[in-house]
Order: C-alpha cells, then sequence, then structure tokens
C-alpha cells in the first residue's frame, strides 16, 4: 500500500477515534440540562467524564497535526476555508474546557449555572459543526486551481451538510446518553437509558437518510458497504438500549460512528477534498500530500508510539471503570 | 489594516498571552511533582499540604494552557495558509509527533493524577504527575524545534518544481543547533518563572504569618529554584545570542540598534532619544557588553544593521531586510530586566527568611508578591523580540511574512476571530486570576484522615 493512502487511513482512524470518544463527552455535555435536574446530578454527570474528556479531545489536535504533516494542502485549505465555522467550534471548545476545570471551583449558583451553559453550549456547537464540515468535504465545496476555497461561508449551509450536522448531533447525543446508562448508577441510570431508547428512533431517522443520501450521490460500493453497516449498528444499538444491555448498546453506538466515518472517508478516497467547480482542482491524496521521505518518518513514529497511547489510554478508562452514583459526589 | 496585519496581531496576542500559562504549566508540574514525591519518601504532611495546595493552582493555570493551545494548532492552517503549504513537509512533522507524544501522555495522565487519588496506589499516583510534567517537556521540545527551523532552517530543501520545503533529514531538524540551546534556555525561563509563582504566593502567606509549616519551605524552595534556573537562563541566553548573531546577525544588530558595524560593541542598557536609536540624547553604556555577548570575545567586531541590510539586498533582492528596531531593542531590555528582576527579589526574599527569620520590610514583600509578574513578562518579550527580530522573515531567509497569509481569508474574517478571540481571552484572563487569588488566599488544606470505604466521596472531583 501507498504510504499516502496509509496516511488517508491513520487520519480517517484519528477522526473515527475522535468521534468515538469525544462523541460520547459532547452528549453528556449536551444532556446536562436534560439529565442533571439538581447541581449534585449535574456534578455526576460531569464527573462520569472528568478525568477522560482531555485526553479524548487530544485525538483531534493529533488529526489535525497529522493533517499538517502528511497533507499539508489539504490542511491549509480546509482550515483557510473552513474559517468561520472552525473560529466558532474553536470558541466553543475554549469555553467547555474551561467549564469543566471551573465549574466546580466556586460554591456559588450563578457562577455555576454560568458554566453550565458553556459546557452545554460548548458541547452542542461542536457536535453539529463537526457533521456540517464532513458533510461539505464530501459532498465537494469550491475549490479554485490554486486550491483556495473560493465558496463563502453561506454555501456552507447546504441541505446535505446540514443533514450531516444533525447527524453528529443527534449520533453523539444518543451515544453520550447510552455511555451515561454505562457508568452511572441508581437513579441516572435508568433515567439515561430511557432517555437513550426515545432518542434511537429519530437517530436512525436522521442518521440513515444521511447515509443513504450520501450512498445514492456516491457510486461506491465499499462507501455503500461501511454505511450499510453503520446503519446496521445503530439498529442495533437501538435494539440493546431497549433491552437495557448498557455495555452492548454503547459498543453499538460506538461501532456506529466509527464505520460512519469511515464510510465517509472510504467515499472519499482517493480525493480528500474534492472540488465542485472541476475535478482538476480537487485536492487528492497524491497532490495534497507531504513527500515519501516525511511520511516515512511519521509512519516509523506513529507505529512505534500508536500501541503506548492505546495502551495508557485504555489503562485510563480501566481504572475509572466503576459507575458513579450521585451519592459519591461531594454534596 | 489588510488582512495581514490583521494576521500578525492575532498571531502576537494569542501566542504571548498562550505562552502566560505554559511556562507555569511546565515549571509547577515538576515542583508539584517534586513535593508529592517528598511527601511519599518522608509522609511528612505538609509535603502533602503543599502538594495539594500547589496542584489546585496549577490545573487553575493548567486548563488555560489546554484551551488555547488548540487556537494555535488550528491557526497555522486559518490565517496562514501559504506558510502551511510551503512548510507543511518539515514543520508538521514536530507538531503531530508532538500531539503524539506528548498532548496525550500530559492529558491522560493529569486526568489519572486529579482523580486518582484515592483510586491509584501511593507510587502510582505519584508516577502520574511525574508523566504529565515529562509530557510538557516533550512537548515543549517538539514545538520549539519547529520554531527554531523557522529560526534556522536546516535539514530541508526547496522543490524547485512544486516551490515547497521539502524534508530531507527529520534528524537534522530535531538536533538544529538553535533548538539546542532555545530549549534549554525556554525550560530554565519555565522554571524561574514557577519558582516566582512560589516565591509570591508564599510571601503573601507569610507576610499575615500564616501557615508557615507549609509556606515556609515552600518560599524557600521556589526562591532556590528561582536563582538556580536563573542562572541556567543566564548561560542558556548567553549560548543562544552567540548563534543568534552567527544565524540571524540582523537580529543581534537589532536588539542593540546598532546601526554601523563595531569593534569593540558597547551594551546600552537604556537610551534616550528617537524611538528606533538612530538618534541618541543621552544612553548608559556598558563598554565592549555587546561585542562579548555577541562573539564571546569583548573585542569582537559585531555588524550593524545598515551593513547587514546592504549584504542582504545583495543575497535576497532589493527589500527591506531590517525588524522594526524599537520593538527588538526594549523587549531585549525588558526580557533580560524582569528575569534579572525576579533573581534579585528572590535572593532578598531567600536572605530575609534565612534561618528562620522574618523579613520586617514592607517593600521585600511587596516585591516578593510582585515577582510573579516579572518572569511573566520577562517571558513574553523574550518571545516578541525572537518573533519580531526575525521579519520581515517567517522561515528566515527563506520564506516572507508576508508571503504567508492566507489569500482567500479576507480582512473581515480575520478581523471577527481577532475580536471574538481577543475578547474572550481578556474574560477568561479576568475569571482565571480571579479564582487563582481565591485559591492562594485559601491556603493549603488540611488533610482528612484516609478511610477505606469504597463509597467515600470522590476525591479532586470536578
Amino acid at each position: 500500500m501507498e504510504l499516502t493512502t496509509v496516511w488517508f487511513a491513520l487520519i480517517a482512524i484519528l477522526w473515527a477515534g475522535y468521534f468515538l470518544l469525544e462523541g460520547f463527552d459532547f452528549g453528556v455535555g449536551i444532556l446536562l440540562p436534560v439529565l442533571g435536574r439538581s447541581n449534585r446530578e449535574r456534578r455526576l454527570l460531569i464527573n462520569t467524564i472528568g478525568p477522560v474528556w482531555d485526553g479524548n479531545e487530544v485525538w483531534l489536535l493529533v488529526a489535525g497535526g497529522a493533517t499538517f504533516a502528511a497533507f499539508p494542502e489539504w490542511y491549509a485549505t480546509l482550515f483557510s476555508g473552513f474559517y468561520l465555522p472552525l473560529l466558532l467550534i474553536l470558541v466553543a471548545l475554549i469555553l467547555r474546557g474551561v467549564a469543566f476545570e471551573y465549574r466546580g471551583k466556586r460554591d456559588d449558583d450563578a457562577w455555576r449555572r454560568r458554566w453550565d451553559y458553556c459546557i452545554t453550549g460548548g458541547s452542542l456547537v461542536p457536535a453539529l459543526l463537526w457533521g456540517v464540515a464532513f458533510g461539505n468535504i464530501v459532498r465537494g465545496v469550491r475549490i479554485d486551481a490554486d486550491h483556495e476555497y473560493v465558496g463563502g461561508l453561506f454555501a456552507l449551509l447546504n441541505p446535505y451538510a446540514l443533514l450531516g450536522g444533525l447527524t453528529t448531533l443527534t449520533l453523539f447525543t444518543l451515544h453520550g446518553a447510552v455511555f451515561l446508562a454505562l457508568k452511572t448508577d441508581g437513579e441516572m441510570r435508568g433515567r439515561a437509558g430511557r432517555l437513550a431508547a426515545r432518542l434511537g428512533g429519530p437517530a436512525v431517522l436522521v442518521a440513515g437518510g444521511f447515509l443513504l443520501w450520501t450512498a445514492i450521490a456516491h457510486h461506491d460500493v465499499a462507501g455503500w458497504l461501511l454505511s450499510a453497516a453503520a446503519a446496521a449498528a445503530l439498529v442495533g444499538a437501538v435494539v440493546a438500549t431497549r433491552a437495557r444491555r448498557e455495555g452492548w448498546a454503547f459498543l453499538a453506538t460506538g461501532a456506529t460512528l466509527v464505520l460512519a466515518v469511515f464510510a465517509l472517508f472510504v467515499t472519499l478516497f482517493p480525493d480528500v477534498m474534492p472540488s465542485s467547480i472541476a475535478a482538476a482542482n480537487s485536492l487528492t491524496v497524491h497532490n495534497a500530500a507531504s513527500t515519501p521521505y516525511t511520511l516515512k518518518v511519521m509512519t516509523w513514529v506513529a507505529v512505534a508510539f500508536t500501541p503506548i497511547v492505546l495502551a495508557y489510554q485504555g489503562w485510563t478508562y480501566w481504572v475509572f471503570r466503576k459507575r458513579l452514583t450521585a451519592e459519591r459526589i461531594p454534596a | 489594516m489588510d488582512a495581514l496585519d490583521l494576521a500578525r496581531w492575532q498571531f502576537g496576542i494569542i501566542t504571548v498571552y498562550h505562552f502566560l500559562f505554559v511556562p507555569i504549566t511546565i515549571g509547577m508540574s515538576a515542583l508539584v511533582a517534586g513535593l508529592q514525591t517528598a511527601w511519599v519518601r518522608t509522609g511528612k504532611e505538609h509535603y502533602l499540604r503543599a502538594t495539594k495546595f500547589w496542584g489546585k493552582l496549577f490545573l487553575i493555570n493548567f486548563a488555560m494552557g489546554v484551551v488555547t493551545g488548540i487556537v494555535q494548532e488550528f491557526q497555522f492552517g486559518m490565517n496562514w495558509s501559504d506558510y502551511s503549504r510551503f512548510v507543511g513537509d518539515v514543520f508538521g512533522a514536530p507538531l503531530a509527533i508532538e500531539g503524539l507524544l506528548a498532548f496525550f501522555l500530559e492529558s491522560t495522565f493529569l486526568g489519572l493524577w486529579i482523580f486518582g487519588w484515592d483510586r491509584l496506589p501511593k507510587k502510582l499516583h505519584l508516577a502520574t504527575i511525574w508523566l504529565a510534567s515529562i509530557g510538557t517537556l516533550l512537548s515543549a521540545y517538539f514545538i520549539l524545534a519547529a520554531n527554531s527551523w523557522m529560526q534556522h532552517p536546516v535539514g530541508y530543501a526547496v522543490n524547485p518544481a512544486s516551490g515547497r520545503a521539502e524534508l530531507h533529514s527529520i534528524w537534522a531538524v530535531l538536533t538544529n543547533s538553535t533548538t539546542l540551546v532555545t530549549f534549554p534556555h525556554t525550560i530554565t525561563a519555565c522554571f524561574l518563572t514557577a519558582g516566582a509563582v512560589l516565591v509570591a504566593v508564599s510571601a503573601w502567606h507569610l507576610k499575615r504569618r500564616h501557615q508557615e509549616e507549609v509556606f515556609r519551605p515552600s518560599l524557600k524552595l521556589g526562591a532556590v529554584v528561582v536563582l538556580v534556573a536563573g542562572v541556567g537562563v543566564l548561560v542558556t541566553g548567553d549560548l543562544q545570542a552567540r548563534i543568534m548573531t552567527e544565524q540571524q546577525p540582523m537580529k543581534m544588530a537589532a536588539a542593540e540598534a546598532l546601526y554601523d558595524t563595531a569593534e569593540p560593541a558597547s551594551f546600552s542598557i537604556f537610551t534616550l532619544g528617537s524611538l528606533d536609536g538612530r538618534e541618541e540624547m543621552a544612553s548608559v553604556r556598558i563598554p565592549s557588553l555587546l561585542s562579548f555577548m555577541a562573539t564571546g570575545s569583548p573585542g569582537g567586531e559585531v555588524e550593524g544593521i545598515n551593513n547587514i541590510q546592504q549584504a542582504y539586498e545583495q543575497k535576497y533582492g532589493p527589500g527591506d531586510y531590517t525588524p522594526y528596531v524599537p520593538v527588538t531593542y526594549w523587549s531585549f531590555r525588558l526580557m533580560i530586566g524582569f528575569g534579572g528582576l525576579a533573581m534579585l527579589v528572590a535572593l532578598a526574599a531567600l536572605w530575609a527568611t534565612r534561618r528562620g527569620r522574618a523579613p520586617t520590610s514592607r517593600w521585600l514583600w511587596l516585591a516578593s508578591i510582585a515577582s510573579i509578574g516579572m518572569p511573566l513578562a520577562a517571558n513574553s518579550f523574550g518571545w516578541i523580540f525572537t518573533e519580531m527580530g526575525r521579519q520581515p522573515w517567517t522561515v528566515f531567509g527563506v520564506f516572507k511574512t508576508a508571503q504567508s497569509v492566507s489569500p482567500s481569508v479576507g480582512a473581515a474574517s480575520v478581523a471577527t476571530s481577532l475580536i471574538v478571540l481577543t475578547l474572550l481571552y481578556g474574560v477568561l484572563a479576568v475569571v482565571e486570576v480571579g479564582l487563582f487569588i481565591r485559591y492562594a488566599r485559601a491556603g493549603a488544606p488540611e488533610i482528612e484522615p484516609e478511610t477505606d470505604d469504597a463509597d467515600r466521596p470522590l476525591a479532586f472531583a470536578y
């Protein structure tokens, strides 16, 4: 396999990992005002992701860094082209990250309420906008012969991309609810489980619609198969949620997100950012890539260190595997 | 202002702001790890109280460093897309490696440290803060390697066909002579900064004779760290100046506003006159010092701005190759001045508290408390100096700042981002400083006896 293909696959894996992990973080943040009825319950919800959210967010930073290193043209076109949406995402991630650390640092209801808004808003905005961004990448945007995005802001708000945004939003919310049913005990466990069951229908509708639209618009066999697998995993998640099989439900929503990201990337390949103006302007794994030497260096680094990272991140989840209850949260 | 100016202002504001938090994170993670090690080894309670107290302050600061760091990675692509296209092959690699090796290590193990107090065995828990601390050092190394490559590009060639810089040796980039002196200079400065935090906060408590059992050792630890790290900053800064004179002579000339080549060259402590130092009314000068800083010999020749400008015009074609001298001249002095001032205060505080003494001088207390801001100012001026001194280049001698900006991003977009981020950062600064002061004043917590109840409330929960 060519190294450019390897790096395309690795970036797909990084985004899949990001959606799988920060997906439930975002979901927990979005559900904070819905499931957390008292301060103690909201603290319970935040503490389910407390030890891991920061590590989960690093998947985004590494995805960005890997894109910069392996496909500089892609990084440059994407980040300068999607300028204002990315600014919004940045503001959201900043407020959300600070909110987690600062929320509990003052015993003051108004203070906590303000940070709760930051957590919810800061989770909702990226959960929506990442889907809009990927929808646009897969659909193709106006890229000129100099590889510059010339489409403007409002061209990004097309129906397909917006449906993509709704897809990530609903999937992350469902994933978060399922995670909470798995990570809490007592009253919250039941409440989160019931909410997850209610979210299943809308998620199947929205995500199924988006995947079907993607599959129809692009005649890509592997994309079809992966989309179908993602949809099947989602249906499995709904079934498992209704049957109160929390572990299976979480695996299934995780699989849905991973398979959906793979479906999008497979549909893209060998383009990384197709141009809607002319196919010749499209960024591909070849014309956007770094030199073979850089890719080789990066491959060695990735091969040597990724297993270590996965091992200690996995260990963190093992350390904090115990279900939390509101009783264990200091009042 | 056009998009280029706005993008430069944004980079300056965002980066200087980010680097207010970074040195405290790097220095304090190691100091907290050291205090916790002292507790694990001796079992003395005041070490544990100090660990928890400084750990809280460290975390308040760490959160800001993390979230402002995300902007750093994004803004190369957002505001500087042509730079990213040109350098991605070389510059992207250390950034990606930083993420994989350092960011994961820092964030994962810090999460384990914050939430693992009652869940991990004592020694394993201690290991988590050390690993997080090592992560901050690794992060510094790779990002400084990337920055040093901009100061002194090595291990690459520009491909004439694509017009892009291409990496030829990652080893050359990671062992760049500039990196090897910049890394210790930055890291010692980080420790100086963290030491000053300990001095300032401890002094506030000791002045009130509050929790002396925790804050007297903390003040001493902080002052010693400031002094030892300060000597390190001086030594490495000296090495750096010599390498800079070799690699970027214009920056050294601009640091002194030396227009004409001089042998020997004197160093002015300050100058009254026109801002750019062309016309001088009065100045306080140390003979031969600039020659010594630049070349290591008191009689060495130091090239002046005018001569270098001429040479560069011949080498790179017509153009202005002189950085904005008022900024380089004053930021260089302020960097050294504020760093030195922090060392003097630490020395005085250490002397005044020797053998159980408590100073009575109100001024010494005030200076000690104020010393928290001195390294922060010195760090900021250091970066402003080295980045402004490299202008008009982003990659010295290879790629100019004016070529680097995103061609497809209009001034209105950059202005929006500049205003939004600056306002947001301003509000967060108020919140952060407020919390920092609140927790600094609260003092070290009392230690509750350990229980074996598996359902006890969580330690360090959000």
